[in-house]
């Protein structure tokens, strides 16, 4: 059996969702502060 | 840690931190998938699914750090009051939850080639779908609390949390309690022991100390947008008053 099939299934979804996740925060967190400084601002 | 009860202290070292975390978590991470995907040799009896093993004991490990952040978390709201803790327990239990089904996916995909089956329900695969359903449990109730909007908000929440970090010490003792598929501890940390060659090992503790910064980095930064959104929640109150 070759295994690299399940090797390269693990390390996409791993990687894959590490790298959604942190880019989801970082949008996130940029947003939400830029929208509280505006309104600081204002 | 009652010093960072001020979200403004707060945020003064959270700004930093997140990039402390973010970029060497980077890093090491990437170092250690290059490594465990192309230096390390095969391991002689799994052959290539062993790789899988550099992604799945960080998740796992993540995933039991997680529930142990919530109870610290839920100890410091109930005892403490701390003012941070509620929050620190909303950023932390859906990234728990995604590495504890990030633990199980992988660990079945591992199962496949090396056990011949995707899943079975042994002790130790068994106690770690229940942390994935107490995950869900707690975000549903940390919710249900903050949508509520009633005082003491995240209380049921902080001794959920507790309660359920008795399953932290079953996952752990699973394989010495039961007969299981799952292979006993490689590593001791406590004896500073390893069954694992050191060929085999360096990478493994360049991803888990990769995947534990950048999971400190989500968290902070999870934090900072719940702290940034009450900031303008409040001042759009204010305002609304003032208008008023």
């Amino acid at each position: 059996m070759n295994h690299w099939a399940f090797v390269i299934a693990a390390y996409g979804l791993t990687l894959g969702a590490t790298a959604l996740l942190l880019g989801l925060s970082a949008v996130a967190m940029r947003r939400a502060e830029a929208d509280a400084e505006a309104v600081t601002r204002r | 840690m009652h010093r960072f009860a001020n979200p403004a202290r707060f945020l003064k070292l959270a700004r930093p931190l997140t990039g402390w975390t973010l970029w060497p978590g980077l890093l090491l991470l990437g170092a250690g998938v290059i490594g465990g995907l192309f230096v390390t040799p095969p391991d002689y009896l799994q052959g290539d699914s062993a790789r899988i093993l550099y992604i799945h004991v960080p998740t796992a490990w993540l995933g039991m750090a997680g529930w142990s952040g919530l109870a610290i978390a839920g100890i410091s709201q109930l005892v403490w009051r701390h003012p941070l803790a509620t929050l620190a327990g909303r950023a932390i239990a859906p990234v728990g939850a995604l590495y504890t089904a990030l633990c199980l996916a992988t660990g079945s995909i591992w199962g496949r080639p090396t056990w011949g089956t995707w899943w079975e329900w042994d002790g130790r695969l068994t106690s770690m779908l229940i942390l994935f359903f107490l995950y869900l449990a707690y975000v549903a109730l940390a919710s249900a609390e903050r949508e509520r909007g009633a005082g003491g908000e995240g209380k049921m929440a902080a001794i959920f949390a507790i309660a359920g970090a008795i399953n932290l010490p079953i996952i752990h003792y699973s394989v010495v309690w039961w007969n299981t598929l799952h292979q006993g501890q490689s590593i001791d940390l406590v004896r500073g022991e390893s069954t694992i060659d050191p060929a085999l090992l360096w990478p493994l503790l360049l991803t888990v100390l990769g995947f534990t910064l950048l999971f400190c980095a989500i968290v902070l930064m999870r934090m900072r947008a719940d702290l940034a959104r009450t900031r303008l929640e409040m001042r759009l109150k204010r305002q609304a008053t003032e208008a008023a």
